[in-house]
């Protein structure tokens, strides 16, 4: 094997997938359940393989030469093109593959958390119709991932970032039999496809602004062309490209497709709506960070908004009943942790969340599917309980993901949790205290989850209850190897604070552009000194969450009924979702389909109607007014001259009899005026004549 | 000229089967069948020769044919074809066979009639692609109206005699007009080309000479040409014959019309409309912003339509004005993304329009109905439907990777350079494609049965999966690796971009880029003149300057912009 061949061959990772896909969606209902795991589990380990040989031989370079870049072919040749500035240049978006720090991280977490789940699925979807569909599908997203996460240009990235949305849309309508999953499947696709729109306005304004779209190329146009902090276009292009995060990552107000996404399979919520896809906003943001170091404006409105989703799910999920609806709030409320992290210039603090987050996430969702599996389905947790005996595994493994999802030391929760929070304390102390009391709701709703799921009493139906079983093997090494990461996990990004030395910061630092100007600096004993505090109080605040769970849901289970009893209006509020999708459904979706009505009934009555039928009807009146007018005036007048004719001739047709006798003594007659006017005239005389 | 008459033999190869089909007894209605699509194939087998003989990067017109014809009044038999024309042809004679093996079981009155109607109507549309004399163009433009009048009007459904009537007064409304502008094209160029010269209908000569005539006359000429190709196309408003026409034709008349006859509008509109633009740059832009925005209109208006219609092939009319709304902003963006997308976006049209309207005619055999609401669930009884009518879907609504997604992408980022929000608005309809498109593919094939009548419904048969698996391989070449088209398309766009927009390709900062590379940013004064009101159309005319030597003048404001701009940032 020649050296650095798994970098020489990173192109490969993305088409190990594919050629899975293809395989599956092609033959793949032919093939037997068995030959569709291998082949639908085998790719994505080869991918994982290539990846992790890939990353490793990443890391023995220096840190400097860390940056590999192939490009196959050309795809996109577009042609010339001018900037705004008047540069005439030959727009040309290629095929091509790039590993840096960043984007190895990336495909570290999607092939490694994606082989895990693609194991579990194995197991879980094994008594499923459509088997090698699933598997086509999931093949297919870990390709428009992988291609989204190693693309080297914003152009490539956006055939990921599209392809992991259709597979989305695919997956959630799994059982397209229901219609709420096809409407949920659907709904993904035309909200992601909002954000979409910002993304793709962005990058041309990117491409005009700058000339290139090539990530190595960004950096150094944008120092080329002197763009100060603050730039307008900068702004422009950042608050753009952020419209696109939002629809991706489920923020707000483009988050609401993400809890109706939990109809898709377990699995399917596990790869797609936690661990990768929706932090598909988070890793462009960074990727794109010079251009957000450049425009505080639109940091400030990704941390914003960051901060304010975070807080807003967190509310949601405080009352549903759903396990998974549950996780999916949670999910978006991490994700605006990791905008916050972005959006005060903790960019790696931000990728670091999203690593840890891909594990404890997917386990939970992993786990809860374990659950669904062994109660038949059921996802209602009122209708659970009591289960922590009879199945251990998934018990103690959901257990370790929600005390790391809380933010107890030594988790890996704790620590990328923490880093986030002591960036935003030193930027947006405001911010800071809404991710705060995020940590307390967080542990809250978590560990009621927990509570209700595992322990106090079974409120199983009978007849399920004698079906519990512990998941196969298939299901729980997954359970067990997540789990294991959410503890460790954590360790290569320990802060220099507690005595570490922050391995993961360093490692991603050459992808991050540092401005001067974005990032005020602060003195590091000092800031060492904070941050023993904040870790402290978010501990603390941590705590008091799970205490409060424990007192609702194990020590006295009718408080939460009495409480949502009084706070009536508030509970109904949240329980409801803050009846978002109606009020969208109000102000946007029926108004569309609303104007639909209107244009077409417009089109047929008034451009085809009054526009085309009408110029057939005018042609139509003006045909019989010409042959009124033909037949009244113009053949009219030739009548006209007939019947005067006929009018005057009418003497003379008297005398046309047509009998002899007439015609004889009218002879007769004119022979005999004739003849008296030539007697006249000559003056000859009857007398003459007959003398 | 090194005479070649491929160009003959593609263009007669259909006629040549039309004549056999004569002097076939009726009662032999299956021979009829297979001759004509021996001669359908064979369309497509004569035209294959182009691929490799095209040259790409000659500029001009290839395989030119020319011979008298009415010599007293200058009118010849001359064809060829650039990289624009030669992509259309490719699509005409695989669209050609495609339907016309469509027809196989769906058509089973009078096979003699429509196999010979059939084939004229491939003739007459290869010859508009082809000709390079107006006369001999006008001649096909109108020819191939009538085998699409009678296919409508006797192989179509309930409606067909109201909707054949429509099609073809309204077409024939528009190209009655454009006869006139020829007509005065033809005179006005003799006169300029003084008494002694011959009266001729050569396009380029008759073209060429545009520049000189008066402001006036270039507006008249070019509104003239316009209602003939914007009642092709068609864009808003002329739009309303398209939905009857593709509702009542039959499934292969749907599939050419929305295909390749729609596309003879846009072709116009490259070919002709392009060069006619007035010289004058406050005309020009007059002109043009009326176009984009009713391109823009076209591209909103027919997608929210879509949304209420009852009727599948409707709404898929209705989705063709949206697409080729694009294709009209493509080419009046004037630069070179813009045009080759638009190309590119035809052709694409052509073949995922192509493949909805052939799945719309799947369904149609087997039910006779278009409604939505008769269907449901369909994946369950026929899933290999499912899957090729979602990649049609999707190639459609512009997924990456797949063809629609190319053309769309580099339409709006040609109209990008003019203006931004002209694309935002765009953009605006890509989001409502996909609401359209995926409701209907779920209201047909998702769910359970509801209807009885689709519980045992076949899946494809053999002869299906040929008309369609074609189209899909084509989606999937043109969005995995479209750079054989851009490059065919490279130097005949350029021609014309040059044409109407002179010195774009070398522009004087062209020459400040290898000085200062690699970037000149842009000053917030020249932002918001890009996105100001009026600006818009001043930057446009500055772009537009007919001279080159204007053209440097004009780019010199940007050169002060961009200096201004570094001295900002000091």
């Amino acid at each position: 094997m020649p050296a650095e061949f798994f970098l020489a061959s990173i192109w490969l990772i993305p088409l190990f997938p594919l050629a899975g896909a293809a395989a599956m969606l092609l033959v793949g209902r032919r093939l037997s359940n068995k030959a569709v795991s291998w082949v639908g589990v085998g790719s994505v380990g080869l991918a994982a393989l290539f990846a992790f040989g890939a990353i490793v031989q990443l890391m023995a370079r220096a840190p400097a030469q860390r940056l590999v870049e192939i490009v196959l072919f050309d795809w996109v040749p577009a042609g010339v093109m001018h900037t705004m500035s008047g540069r005439v240049l030959n727009f040309n978006a290629p095929w091509g593959m790039l590993l840096d720090p960043l984007s190895a991280v990336m495909i570290g977490v999607v092939t490694g958390v994606g082989f895990l789940i693609h194991v579990y699925s194995v197991g879980y979807m094994a008594h499923e119709g459509g088997y090698y569909r699933f598997f086509g599908y999931m093949n297919l997203f870990m390709f428009s991932m992988l291609v989204l996460v190693l693309a080297n240009n914003l152009l490539l990235l956006f055939v990921g970032w599209e392809g992991v949305g259709l597979c989305s849309y695919l997956l959630i309508g799994f059982y397209f039999l229901r219609k709420s999953a096809s409407d949920a499947g659907k709904k993904a696709f035309v909200v992601n496809r909002i954000g979409d729109a910002g993304f793709i306005l962005g990058l041309f304004l990117l491409l005009d602004t700058i000339g290139t779209l090539r990530f190595t190329e960004v950096g150094p146009a944008i120092e080329a062309g002197g763009f100060a902090v603050g730039n307008g276009v900068m702004t422009a292009i950042a608050l753009l490209l952020f419209v696109g995060a939002t629809g991706k990552s489920a923020q707000i107000p483009l988050y609401v497709w993400l809890p109706d996404a939990m109809e898709g399979p377990t699995p399917v919520s596990a790869l797609i709506h936690a661990a990768t896809m929706v932090t598909a906003g988070v890793y462009m943001i960074t990727r794109m960070n010079l251009v957000f170091q450049l425009a505080p404006i639109a940091l400030g409105a990704v941390a914003t908004i960051g901060a304010v989703t975070a807080i807003y799910a967190a509310s949601m999920g405080l009352v549903q009943n759903d396990i998974k609806r549950v996780l999916a709030y949670s999910t978006v409320s991490q994700l605006g942790y990791m905008f916050l992290a972005l959006g005060v210039g903790a960019f790696t603090a931000g990728i670091f969340h999203l690593m840890i987050h891909a594990f404890f996430k997917a386990l939970l969702f992993l786990g809860s599917g374990s659950v669904i599996h062994a109660l038949s389905g059921e996802q209602d947790v009122r209708k659970m309980g009591a289960l922590a005996k009879k199945i251990p595994t998934t018990t103690m493994t959901f257990l370790v993901a929600t005390i790391a999802i809380s933010g107890i030391p030594p988790l890996a929760g704790f620590v990328s949790k923490d880093a986030i929070l002591a960036a935003s304390f030193n930027a947006r102390p405001l911010l800071w205290g809404i991710g705060f009391v995020t940590a307390g709701m967080t542990a809250f709703y978590m560990f009621r989850l927990v509570f209700l799921t595992f322990y106090g009493e079974s409120r199983v139906p009978h007849d399920v209850e004698h079906h519990i079983h512990e998941s196969p093997r298939s299901m729980t090494w997954p359970l067990i190897i997540l789990a294991l990461l959410s503890v460790v996990g954590g360790w290569i990004g320990w802060p220099e604070s507690l005595g570490g030395s922050d391995h993961f910061a360093r490692f991603l630092d050459p992808v991050i552009a540092r401005h001067a100007q974005a990032i005020a600096a602060v003195p590091e004993a000092a800031q060492h000194a904070t941050e023993y505090e904040l870790m402290a109080v978010s501990v603390a605040v941590a705590l008091v969450g799970i205490f409060l769970a424990w007192i609702f849901y194990l020590r006295r289970p009718a408080v939460p009924g009495t409480l949502a009893e009084k706070s009536g209006g508030l509970y109904r509020l949240l329980y409801n979702k803050y009846y978002i999708d109606q009020v969208y459904d109000a102000m946007f979706v029926n108004r569309a389909k609303d104007l639909g009505t209107t244009l077409g009934a417009f089109d047929l009555g008034v451009i085809d109607g009054l526009g085309v039928d009408g110029a057939g009807w005018v042609a139509r009146i003006s045909s019989s007014l010409s042959i009124v007018w033909d037949e009244w005036i113009v053949d009219g007048l030739v009548n006209l001259a007939a019947r005067i004719v006929w009018i005057f001739s009418y003497p003379v047709r008297m005398i046309q009899s047509g009998r002899v006798s007439n015609y004889a003594l009218l002879i007769v007659l004119g022979v005999l005026v004739f003849l008296g006017y030539y007697l006249r005239v000559t003056g000859v005389t009857l007398h003459n004549v007959l003398h | 000229m090194n005479q070649t008459h491929i160009l003959s033999w593609i263009l007669f190869t259909p006629v040549i089967g039309a004549i056999v089909l004569l002097f076939i007894p009726r009662e032999r209605d299956n021979l009829h069948r297979v001759i004509g699509n021996v001669f359908g194939m064979l369309g497509l087998v004569v035209s294959l020769p182009l691929i490799w003989r095209f040259q790409i990067g000659t500029p001009g017109y290839q395989f030119r044919e020319s011979y008298d014809w009415i010599p007293s009044i200058g009118a010849h038999y001359s064809l060829g074809i650039d990289g624009i024309s030669f992509l259309l042809i490719m699509l005409t004679t695989i669209l050609g066979a495609i339907s016309i093996l469509s027809s196989w079981s769906a058509i089973q009155t009078r096979k003699k009639e429509y196999y010979i109607l059939f084939l004229l109507l491939q003739t007459g549309m290869l010859g508009v692609f082809m000709a390079l004399d107006f006369f001999l163009f006008y001649l096909f433009w109108e020819v191939m109206l009538v085998p699409m009048y009678f296919l409508i009007g006797v192989w179509g459904s309930d409606r067909r005699l109201y909707a054949a009537i429509k099609f073809f007064l309204y077409t024939l409304a528009g190209s009655v007009l454009m006869l006139l502008a020829i007509l005065a094209l033809y005179y006005r160029a003799h006169e300029l080309a003084g008494a002694a010269a011959a009266y001729t209908f050569d396009i380029p000569t008759l073209l060429g000479a545009v520049p000189q005539f008066s402001t006036t006359l270039q507006r008249i000429l070019f509104w003239g040409f316009f209602f003939a190709f914007a009642i092709k196309v068609p864009m808003f408003p002329f739009h309303t014959w398209l939905p009857d026409a593709h509702t009542e034709a039959p499934t292969a008349g749907s599939v050419i019309l929305a295909g390749v006859l729609l596309k003879m509008g846009t072709y116009g509109f490259i070919r002709f409309s392009l060069p006619l633009l007035p010289t004058d740059a406050v005309a020009r832009q007059h002109i043009i912003n009326i176009l984009m925005v009713l391109s823009i209109v076209g591209i909103i208006y027919g997608a929210l339509v879509c949304m209420m219609q009852k009727d599948m092939k409707k709404l898929i009319a209705y989705s063709s004005v949206s697409h080729l709304g694009f294709c009209t902003l493509g080419i009046f963006a004037l630069n070179p993304h813009g045009v080759s997308g638009s190309v590119i976006q035809q052709i694409n049209h052509g073949i995922s329009t192509g493949a909805l309207f052939l799945i719309v005619g799947v369904l149609y055999e087997r039910r006779h109905t278009r409604l939505i609401s008769e269907y449901g669930g369909l994946s369950t009884p026929m899933p290999n439907f499912a899957a090729i009518y979602m990649i049609a879907t999707l190639s459609s609504l512009g997924l990456p990777l797949l063809n629609g997604f190319i053309g769309e992408f580099t339409i709006l980022s040609g109209v990008f350079q003019v203006s931004l929000r002209w694309t935002a608005w765009a953009v605006v309809g890509i989001v409502l494609g996909a609401a359209y498109l995926l409701w209907l593919y779920q209201r047909v094939m998702f769910g359970p049965v509801t209807n009885p009548a689709n519980e045992h419904l076949p899946d494809l048969n053999l002869r299906e999966y040929a008309t369609l698996v074609p189209l899909m391989l084509l989606a999937f070449w043109i969005g995995i690796y479209p750079k054989p088209l851009f490059r065919v398309l490279d130097v005949s766009v350029r021609q014309i971009v040059e044409q109407v927009n002179p010195g774009y390709y070398n522009s004087a900062t062209a020459q400040r880029y290898g000085e200062k590379p690699p970037v000149a940013a842009p000053s917030e004064a020249a932002r918001s003149e890009r996105n100001g009101g009026e600006s818009d159309s001043t930057k446009a005319a500055k772009r537009v300057t007919p001279n080159p030597s204007a053209m440097i003048a004009s780019s010199a404001p940007l050169a002060a912009n961009t200096a201004a701009s570094a001295a900002e940032k000091r």
